[in-house]
């Protein structure tokens, strides 16, 4: 078997606070292939770009890893410091955020940025980098690099803008990017074109990608495999086609059906009643549970593990087999 | 047998809103500009039936909550007219105006900016109610207040706590029994699921929907998200950059739209069903609207656009059941 790009292992992030920790992400473990994508969808407050930035340090404190291990390519980075950290995060995981502007500095030229994040990181000339640059830009779409590069940030539209991070993702050549929302704040019509630079050139580099949204159809479009995230856990992770199709979970297949279809009829959606338990009130056992038609005993009691259904992994007690007889309906 | 005809509650007409964008006096004087106008809606026509939802859809900074805004009186048109139920709208105090204005009603995008934090729920849902003078009897309305909770799923003890203690699903149906509380026949809904997940969004979706069929409402309903447009709307009203370029009853829209921007828009959405359905690659960004392009305004991202386009501005004409504003449709360029 290859070596993971990424390997994340029962991670636990927490928050402090007078009353005891919150913990905001609660024993999440997944692999990511080398040249993989995988989505990360998940509604507001589920964790998602919290997964994000305890991988790459970036965690705001009081916020923290509590326990778990990250692996990049084999070597275990959940303990870097410091500078060993920042270049892991130039070098070796590029990012892309919602918003161009937190990865863009206003006061320096595109060609600026990227060159020095490319002479960071590869020893050559800065002629020699700018050419690279320019490359870059054209291959992310930029009409007119050559001449764009000596632009400032703000002469550049929302969604150019956004394809300029993507080339700064890719400046050094990282075996994985991490994008957090990449196209939340841009224009429908926009959104399909930066999302499909993002595949397209992280695909020709080989370059993974963690893709963070909360939108179900770009990752259908986009993603290899999906891990659907609740309340600081992984509901359920697998193959795009069959999480989508096929869910297991109770909360995917709710997810999934209160999402109005473009090709269906349907009068009405399908509700989950209530909303995401806060991080404070976080219920026992499976934190579905309040929210779950098919709740019984055993999920207010005791908490479900991920565990290989098939193509899937699913946690919940529906599929354990002490269980399942039981609670099949 | 026919259809009963239609009943226009809303009838909107020329319907133009400019904004002046010029920079201050002592700088345009020095650097010798004009005064710069931003056309934020441009000459829009739409009827909105009794009881009918008709949806706008368009981008960011196609115009939506402007021609919102007018609707309900916020914002005066710098030309065209409204007429709701027959009688012309106007941003005035009249008694005319009074009594009109019991009619209709707006839910906004955000559940936190729309209610004022420091109002218990039920003052916040009774405002309406005491503002226009509909219920006078402080027992009366505290029990119209106690039946509104309910009717929205929420519960009359709710009525005593204040909205920072609901979640944001709970907010907008808040909003939502605050809007009902007048009694409206018509309600604006500006983005009302925009800022919610997409499981409480279902629930308040369907939460209007059955408003609608138990009270008779008609909804004016604005979004940037196709699949709930498609889900919420009888017709819909395609946007870019102010002006209106197709509008169409719901299912023809999706099946066979008319305009070639109505048809990238469509390609743009992801595929959830997987269908594998094919799809043009969408091309450029929107414009800066303060300098619009000549023509047709989405002559410069057109797959079909010409000399014509590039000068003349298309009008809106009639295509099967809706209505569409493409030379190139007009000349048969496009089947
Ligand atoms: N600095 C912080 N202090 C306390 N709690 C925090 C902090 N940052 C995040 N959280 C909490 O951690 C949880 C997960 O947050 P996260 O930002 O990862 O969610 P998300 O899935 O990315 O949501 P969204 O879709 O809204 O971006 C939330 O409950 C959030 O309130
Ligand atoms: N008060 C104002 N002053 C100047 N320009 C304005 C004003 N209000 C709106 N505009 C401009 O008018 C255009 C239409 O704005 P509007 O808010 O109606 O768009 P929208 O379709 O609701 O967009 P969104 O999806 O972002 O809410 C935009 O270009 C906007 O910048
Ligand atoms: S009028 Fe011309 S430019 Fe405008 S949409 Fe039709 S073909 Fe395209
Ligand atoms: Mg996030
Ligand atoms: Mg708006």
């Amino acid at each position: 078997m290859t070596t993971p790009v990424l390997s994340v292992k029962d991670l636990v992030v927490e928050f402090p606070t007078r009353h005891g920790p919150l913990t905001a992400i609660s024993g999440v473990s997944f692999d990511l292939a080398p040249g993989e994508i995988l989505g990360m969808v998940g509604e507001s407050g589920a964790g998602k770009s919290l997964t994000g930035s305890a991988i790459i340090g970036l965690l705001d404190p009081p916020g923290r890893i509590a326990s778990g291990e990250i692996w990049l390519q084999g070597e275990r980075i959940d303990q870097l410091r410091g500078d060993d950290m920042r270049v892991l995060r130039g070098r070796r995981v590029g990012m892309v955020f919602q918003d161009p502007l937190t990865s863009l500095n206003p006061l320096y030229t595109i060609a600026e940025q990227l060159i020095e994040t490319i002479r960071t990181h590869l020893e050559i000339s800065v002629n020699e980098a700018r050419k690279r640059a320019i490359g870059l830009l054209d291959d992310v779409g930029i009409p007119a690099a050559s001449r764009r590069i000596d632009d400032y940030p703000h002469q550049f539209s929302g969604g150019m803008r956004q394809r300029v991070v993507i080339a700064l993702a890719l400046a050094a050549e990282p075996a994985l990017v991490i994008a957090d929302e990449p196209t939340t704040a841009l224009d429908v019509s926009v959104q399909a074109q930066i999302i499909e630079v993002l595949k397209e050139q992280c695909t020709q580099r080989g370059a993974s990608i963690m893709l963070i949204t909360h939108d179900m159809g770009v990752i259908a479009e986009t993603a290899d495999r999906v891990a659907v995230m609740y309340a600081g856990r992984i509901a359920e992770i697998g193959p795009v086609k069959d999480i989508i199709q096929n869910a297991m979970h109770p909360y995917t297949s709710g997810l999934m059906g209160s999402i109005p279809s473009l090709t269906q009829e349907d009068d009405r959606l399908v509700q989950i009643p209530g909303a995401m338990p806060r991080l404070a009130a976080m219920p026992a056992g499976c934190a579905f549970h309040p929210r779950c038609e098919r709740v019984f005993d055993k999920c207010t009691a005791s908490r479900p593990q991920l565990i290989p259904m098939g193509t899937h992994e699913v946690s919940c007690w529906l599929y354990d087999d002490a269980t399942a007889v039981a609670a099949k309906p | 047998m026919n259809a009963p005809m239609p009943e226009p509650l809303v009838e909107v007409s020329d319907l133009c809103r400019e904004f002046d964008v010029s920079k201050p006096w002592l700088n345009r004087l020095i650097e010798r500009e004009p005064k710069q106008f931003l056309r934020a809606v441009d000459n829009v026509h739409f009827n909105i039936n009794k009881g009918e939802t008709l949806a706008l859809v368009g981008e960011s900074g196609s115009g939506k909550s402007t021609i919102a805004k007018m609707l309900v009186g916020l914002l005066e048109p710098s030309q065209g007219t409204i007429l709701f139920g027959g009688q012309r709208m106007r941003t005035d105090t009249s008694a005319e105006m009074q009594v009109l204005r019991k009619r209709f009603q707006m839910i906004f995008q955000s559940p936190y900016a729309s209610l004022n934090p420091r109002w218990r729920v039920g003052e916040v849902i009774a405002e309406p109610m005491t503002v226009l003078a509909i219920v006078k009897d402080r027992r009366e309305i505290q029990k119209r207040v106690d039946e509104l909770l309910v009717l929205v799923g929420l519960s009359a003890a709710d009525a005593r706590k204040f909205p920072h203690e609901f979640s944001g699903g709970q907010r907008q149906r808040i909003a939502i029994a605050r809007a009902l509380s007048a009694n409206p026949e018509f309600i604006v809904c500006d983005e009302p699921t925009s800022a919610l997940d997409v499981s409480v969004q279902a629930q308040i979706l369907n939460l209007m929907r059955d408003l609608q069929d138990e009270l008779g409402l008609t909804y004016l309903f604005i979004s940037h998200d196709l699949s709930v447009v498609r889900h919420m709307a009888n017709r819909i009203g395609v946007l870019y950059l102010g002006a209106l370029v197709e509008i169409a009853d719901s299912k023809t829209l999706f099946s066979n739209p008319v305009h070639p921007y109505t048809k990238m828009l469509l390609d743009a959405v992801p595929d959830l069903a997987m269908t594998g359905r094919e799809r043009k690659r969408v091309e450029g960004e929107i414009p800066n609207p303060i300098n619009p392009p000549t023509g047709c305004t989405f002559h410069p991202r057109c797959p079909f656009a010409n000399e014509r386009c590039k000068r003349e501005v298309p009008l809106l004409k009639a295509y099967g059941t809706g209505v569409a504003s493409c030379h190139a449709v007009e000349e048969g360029r496009i089947d």
